[in-house]
C-alpha cells in the first residue's frame, strides 16, 4: 500500500472535524498496524470498492465518542443516546466520501456505514493489505483512524 | 418555504434541520430514504425544495432524483443534492439527472444559506 493514499483521508478528517465538530484537530505520526489490538468502544467503518478495495474506520473510546457527537450536535448527549452509532457512522461516511475525490484513479465506491459497539473490540484488517494507523488529537479527545487499501 | 429533507442519517437530518431553522425556515418534512421521500412528497405538496442525500438504503438519492424528474407534478420543485460524494463526475451526474444544485458535506450554515438563495 502506497502510504500517500492516506493523505486524502487525513485531509478529509481535518476538514470534517473543523467544519462540524472542533477547530482543534491534529494528525499524529502514522504507523503500520502489526497486530490487532483492543482499545475501541465504538467504531465507524466504511468499505471501499472499485479499482482498489479496502476500508477506512474511525475508532473511539466511549467518552470521546460522546464528546465528539455532543460537539457535533451542539448538545450534550450521553452514551445511551440512541443515535450515537448513526452519528459515528456518518462522520466516517463524510470522511470517506470526501477522500475518494482525491483517489479518483481507483473509481472508488463507498459502502453505507457500519458501526461496531463493544468495549475493547478489535478491528481486523482487509485480507492481504496492510493497515495504516493514524492517531488524531482533537479538541473532543483522541481517536484512531485505520486505513486499509489493496490496489490491483 | 417548505423543505423536504431526505437523508438516512438521523444525525445529519437533525443538524441540517437546525441549520434550516436558523435561517428562519420552520416548515421542514423529513424522510429516511428515497422511497419514503416519494411518499412524503406526494403527501406534502406544495414542497418548494428538496435536500437530498445520495447514498441511502432502499432507494438512493440519484434514483429518487431521476424518478421525480419524470413526474410532471414535481417538475418545479428545486432539488439540492447534499452528499459526501464530492467527485466532479458525481456532481455532473446529479446535475444531468436534474438536480438544481449540489452541496458537499460537511457544509456550514453559510454555505447552505448561499445554496438556498436566502
Amino acid at each position: 500500500m502506497d502510504v500517500s493514499y492516506i493523505n486524502p483521508f487525513v485531509r478529509a478528517t481535518i476538514d470534517c472535524f473543523k467544519t462540524m465538530i472542533t477547530d482543534q484537530i491534529l494528525p499524529l505520526t502514522p504507523s503500520l498496524k502489526r497486530q490487532p489490538f483492543s482499545c475501541y468502544a465504538i467504531s465507524g467503518i466504511i468499505g471501499l470498492s472499485g479499482e482498489a478495495q479496502g476500508s477506512i474506520s474511525l475508532g473511539f473510546s466511549m467518552p470521546v465518542a460522546v464528546k465528539v457527537v455532543s460537539d457535533m450536535l451542539k448538545t450534550q448527549i450521553n452514551e445511551t443516546y440512541p443515535d450515537l452509532p448513526d452519528a459515528i457512522g456518518e462522520i466516517a461516511n463524510i470522511i470517506a466520501g470526501n477522500a475518494k475525490k482525491e483517489l479518483s484513479k481507483f473509481n472508488l465506491s463507498i459502502s453505507l456505514p457500519n458501526v461496531i459497539i463493544g468495549e475493547n473490540h478489535t478491528l481486523a484488517g482487509e485480507g492481504g493489505a496492510p493497515t495504516i494507523l493514524v492517531p488524531f488529537s482533537s479538541g473532543s479527545g483522541d481517536f484512531m483512524m485505520e486505513i486499509s487499501l489493496k490496489t490491483k | 418555504m417548505r423543505i423536504l429533507l431526505i437523508d438516512d442519517s438521523t444525525t445529519m437530518r437533525r443538524i441540517q434541520k437546525t441549520q434550516i431553522n436558523g435561517l428562519g425556515i420552520t416548515d421542514v418534512i423529513e424522510a429516511g430514504d428515497g422511497e419514503e421521500g416519494l411518499k412524503k412528497l406526494e403527501q406534502s405538496m406544495p414542497i418548494d425544495l428538496i435536500m437530498l442525500d445520495w447514498n441511502m438504503p432502499v432507494m438512493d438519492g440519484l434514483t429518487f432524483l431521476k424518478k421525480v424528474r419524470t413526474m410532471d407534478a414535481y417538475k418545479d420543485v428545486k432539488i439540492i443534492m447534499c452528499t459526501s460524494e464530492s467527485e466532479k463526475t458525481r456532481v455532473v451526474e446529479a446535475l444531468k439527472a436534474g438536480a438544481n444544485n449540489y452541496l458537499v458535506k460537511p457544509f456550514t450554515p453559510e454555505a447552505l444559506k448561499e445554496k438556498l438563495g436566502i
